[in-house]
């Protein structure tokens, strides 16, 4: 017990005689811990508000849809549909409702729409709930709210829907499809639908995927598989903008007696390879709703695990940098009878009070911070909570503060412990490192990169930190790109609610900057620190100041260079890997304009204490006695 | 260049009413009060006094490593204590070697790398300064060593190795703090014949120490006391004066 206080005590005291140091510290683990918390958070946020519209709409379980694309006069054949609604688990019913494809133009954007028609009469499963202004009538459209938000019209406002002016009677959330621009009936496919299809093989005439202008040539598709929202009309109107008869397609609507059995129902009732029609259960399409909520989270796990990796760096690097500065302190301690299992602990003991108290900062931050980032996905109805804090989520986030604080203290806190008592209290440095070849090639170089070389060279693990540290930071940021790169790539006319994943990566791209800075700052000190007696001696051996601030900088920034060209390629595998679909290469103005930032900052970060060490007369350094 | 504004007549080194303050109030400290000093070109000086007299602080000042108080320092006819950090750097490249009492080697560089680094910062090609790092490892001894790192060196011959970097650059003077400080009795005898042959070859020396045999080997002997000279001695060689110093320390 008393050893136990004895540690306190010493790691209490050691906090207090360094509160910048102990505030970095704080700093850093408590942006991995909040981003953590905050990913999540987002965890299944979206569910809660799916099933409110579920409720609200008389949500369907399975959406069946038939199209008859087009290459035929023939109408749709309706017996697949009606075969549907008979079959056994089916409870209720509704349509099967007409469908068609229309280009639709308001305030300047041009967009295809799915368009239903629809009865007056409320219908018995997938009846839109209104969130503005009335439902169908001739002349008068209700338009999905997502898809309504993204085209900017509310109701009352005009618009033009294949080529006839509509007026906008009303604005309405639905269950049965997916948000803008994702919405997809028949002859689209997705959902276990889809893959039970594709084990069966294709059908005999697969959809035309490639995208047209949204009013193309006369020998263009019947229906145009793309992004699209969601339209509802009266039936006369819906069959009135069908061009021709194999542009005209239907949906219905089922209720299961088993909900969660919709998947299997479908993989039961899929047709035969050459048939267009295309069962989706509701588990897919809050798949689709949940997709923009699910790219957060990703985004904020893979920050979080990243922020983690730079926490570990900037720990580890300040607690080597202040062994280096506290050897004295140690050797002290050991020499009034601290044991080094007393020394280690103690320093453990200090970060992990740290962590401890990072765990807890980054829990409420990332609480406070969550809700703001979970808006419950553009049409859907009921709020997007993201629940109480749970114990798993409580332990995870601690068990992240104090994995990176043991992992980084650990190893610097052996070896101060393990140094001989006798080298501690003289203040030994630790011999640097030594690479011959760098050596040689150095001494064929301007006497700043010389200088550099040699000095980055000294301390390997150090450098190796600084260079993991940037390339975990690019890679960070160059797969934000690539994903805002192909999610701009892809988006959809109007303003696309997929791009509010922009708001998360931002915040990931900050904090990944603000740690990385956080990291070099801790480098640079340790680094400097270090230098001070070799550029002393440097100096006196007659280099500049100018060759002495470069070099130093040029110790911090080749090794950033290195870390920068690396997360480019981490980056885009990063980007890869998070993502199903190919990745977009961000374009190489980007690129560049990454690694020049890394090189700009760091250079900017190292120049104050360059200077400052520069200006310092040499004979300070190097004076071995008393004036 | 420096070294063309540097004149090849007078004295090496000069110094007129050198004062170095530290301090401020109550903790000011007079480092060096006053001090007047003139070094030939070819002597050898020593400056011996107890710990705290202001030795390693006057040769600080006449290598231009930090910057006086108050007064005035010539190196070869030139006035250096109002130079920028820039042209005093360029100034120490050319004309002024350090050896330090802890050496200051690299410990990351071998023999040979320590020696030519100074020939490199002053621009000379890296096959011309590996050839003169030889050359020099040969003068001092260590021709066979010259792969090593300090760290597989003998302290005497760590030093040995510092006087030969100091010697890079063929300086005017070499300023030698304590170079046997940290030495025993054989490598101290080894680095005083090397000093002693240096001064036989008119290399300018100017050696601060509190050992009376290092001293012995200089043309002339100051002492100091609280920043102040108090004393000083022209050495005569064979006998006299210098027997009674040798014998001190023995």
């Amino acid at each position: 017990m008393g050893r136990i206080l004895l540690i306190c005590r010493l790691a209490l005291r050691d906090l207090r005689r360094r509160p910048g140091e102990a505030a970095l510290l704080l700093l850093a683990t408590t942006a991995a811990t909040a981003t953590l918390t905050i990913a999540l958070a987002l965890n299944g946020v979206t569910g809660q508000p799916f099933q409110s519209t579920r409720a609200a709409t008389a949500g369907p379980d399975v959406v069946a849809s038939l199209a008859w694309p087009g290459q035929s006069e023939d109408p749709a054949d309706l017996a697949g549909l009606e075969a549907l609604a008979s079959a056994p688990g089916v409870a209720a019913h509704s349509g099967p409702y007409p469908y068609t494809q229309a280009v639709v133009e308001a305030n300047g954007v041009t967009v295809r729409a799915w368009t239903q028609g629809r009865g007056a009469e409320a219908a018995a499963v997938d009846q839109p709930a209104l969130v503005e202004g009335g439902w169908v009538a001739d002349g008068g459209a209700v338009l999905e709210a997502s898809f309504a938000q993204a085209i900017g019209v509310d109701a009352g406002d005009a618009i033009t829907l294949g080529g006839r002016s509509f007026r906008v009677a009303g604005v309405a959330v639905t269950a049965a499809a997916d948000p803008y621009p994702k919405v997809c009936l028949a002859p689209c496919w997705f959902g276990v639908g889809a893959e039970s299809r594709a084990e069966n093989g294709p059908p005999r005439t697969r959809p035309r995927p490639e995208r047209g202008p949204p009013s193309g040539p006369p020998e263009e598709p019947s229906f145009w598989i793309g992004q699209g929202g969601l339209v509802w009309v009266t039936e006369a109107d819906a069959r009135g903008l069908a061009t021709r008869p194999g542009s005209l397609a239907y949906v219905m609507n089922l209720k299961l007696t088993d909900p969660a059995a919709a998947p299997a129902f479908v993989r039961a009732h899929m047709p035969e390879a050459e048939s267009m029609l295309f069962p989706v259960a509701w588990q897919d399409i809050l798949y689709g709703h949940a997709r923009v909520a699910e790219w957060k989270q990703t985004a904020l796990l893979g920050g979080s695990w990243m922020l983690g990796l730079l926490a570990l760096a900037s720990i580890a690097v300040l607690v080597g940098g202040r062994m280096a500065d506290q050897l004295r302190r140690v050797g002290l301690l050991k020499a009034v009878g601290g044991t080094p299992g007393l020394v280690a602990a103690v320093l453990l003991a200090q970060h992990l009070a740290v962590a401890l108290v990072a765990a807890a900062a980054g829990l409420l931050a990332g609480r406070l911070v969550a809700p703001l980032l979970a808006e419950p996905g553009i049409g859907l109805i009921g709020r997007a909570d993201p629940g109480p804090l749970t114990l798993p989520v409580a332990g995870l986030v601690t068990a992240l503060a104090l994995g990176v604080a043991g992992v980084a203290t650990f190893l610097p806190a052996v070896r101060a412990a393990r140094t001989s008592t006798v080298r501690a209290l003289a203040d030994l440095p630790r011999p640097p490192r030594r690479a011959g070849w760098l050596i040689a090639v150095s001494a064929r170089l301007p006497v700043p990169l010389l200088l550099g070389l040699r000095w980055a060279a000294r301390r390997p693990r150090r450098a190796v930190l600084g260079v993991a540290a940037i390339a975990v930071t690019v890679t960070g940021i160059v797969a934000a790109l690539a994903t805002d790169a192909r999610r701009y790539a892809e988006k959809a006319p109007g303003d696309d609610p997929r791009t509010a994943l922009g708001q998360v990566l931002s915040l990931v791209v900050v904090m990944l900057v603000a740690q990385a800075v956080v990291n070099a700052v801790c480098v640079i000190w340790a680094a400097t620190l270090e230098a001070r007696r070799s550029s002393a001696l440097a100096r006196a051996l007659g280099a500049t100041p100018g060759q002495i601030s470069a070099g130093l900088s040029a110790a911090q920034v080749l090794p950033a260079l290195g870390g920068a060209l690396l997360g480019i390629a981490g980056g885009i595998g990063l980007a890869e890997i998070l993502d199903d679909d190919p990745v977009a290469v961000p374009p190489l103005w980007q690129l560049l304009a990454v690694v020049l930032g890394c090189v700009v900052v760091i250079a900017g970060l190292t120049a104050v204490p360059a200077r400052l060490n520069a200006r310092r007369p040499a004979g300070e350094a190097l004076r071995t006695e008393p004036a | 260049m420096p070294s063309e504004s540097l004149s090849s007549l007078g004295p090496a080194l000069r110094t007129h009413g050198l004062r170095m303050r530290y301090g401020q109030g109550t903790g000011l400290v007079n480092a060096l009060d006053g001090v007047e000093l003139e070094v030939a070109r070819g002597e050898t000086l020593a400056v011996m006094g107890p710990s705290g007299s202001g030795k390693s602080t006057l040769l600080h000042l006449l290598g231009g490593l930090e910057r006086p108080s108050e007064g005035e320092v010539w190196l070869a006819g030139r006035r250096i204590d109002g130079l920028g950090e820039k042209a005093l750097a360029r100034l120490r490249r050319q004309a002024v070697g350090f050896v330090f009492q802890a050496f200051h080697l690299m410990d990351e560089l071998t023999a040979e790398e320590n020696v030519e680094l100074p020939a490199l910062l002053a621009g000379m090609s890296p096959r011309a300064a590996r050839r003169r790092a030889g050359e020099l490892l040969d003068r001092v001894g260590l021709a066979g060593r010259a792969g090593h790192l300090p760290s597989a060196l003998s302290g005497g011959e760590r030093q040995r190795v510092a006087v030969a970097r100091a010697l890079s650059n063929e300086p005017l003077v070499v300023l030698a703090d304590e170079p046997t400080g940290n030495l025993d009795s054989a490598a101290t005898a080894d680095v005083l014949r090397l000093l002693d042959s240096l001064r036989e070859t008119g290399q300018t020396l100017v050696i601060v120490t509190h050992d009376a045999r290092v001293a012995a080997i200089a043309d002339r002997l100051i002492s100091m006391r609280d920043g102040s000279f108090v004393e000083e001695t022209r050495l005569t060689r064979g006998g006299g004066r210098l027997s009674e110093l040798a014998g001190l320390e023995g």
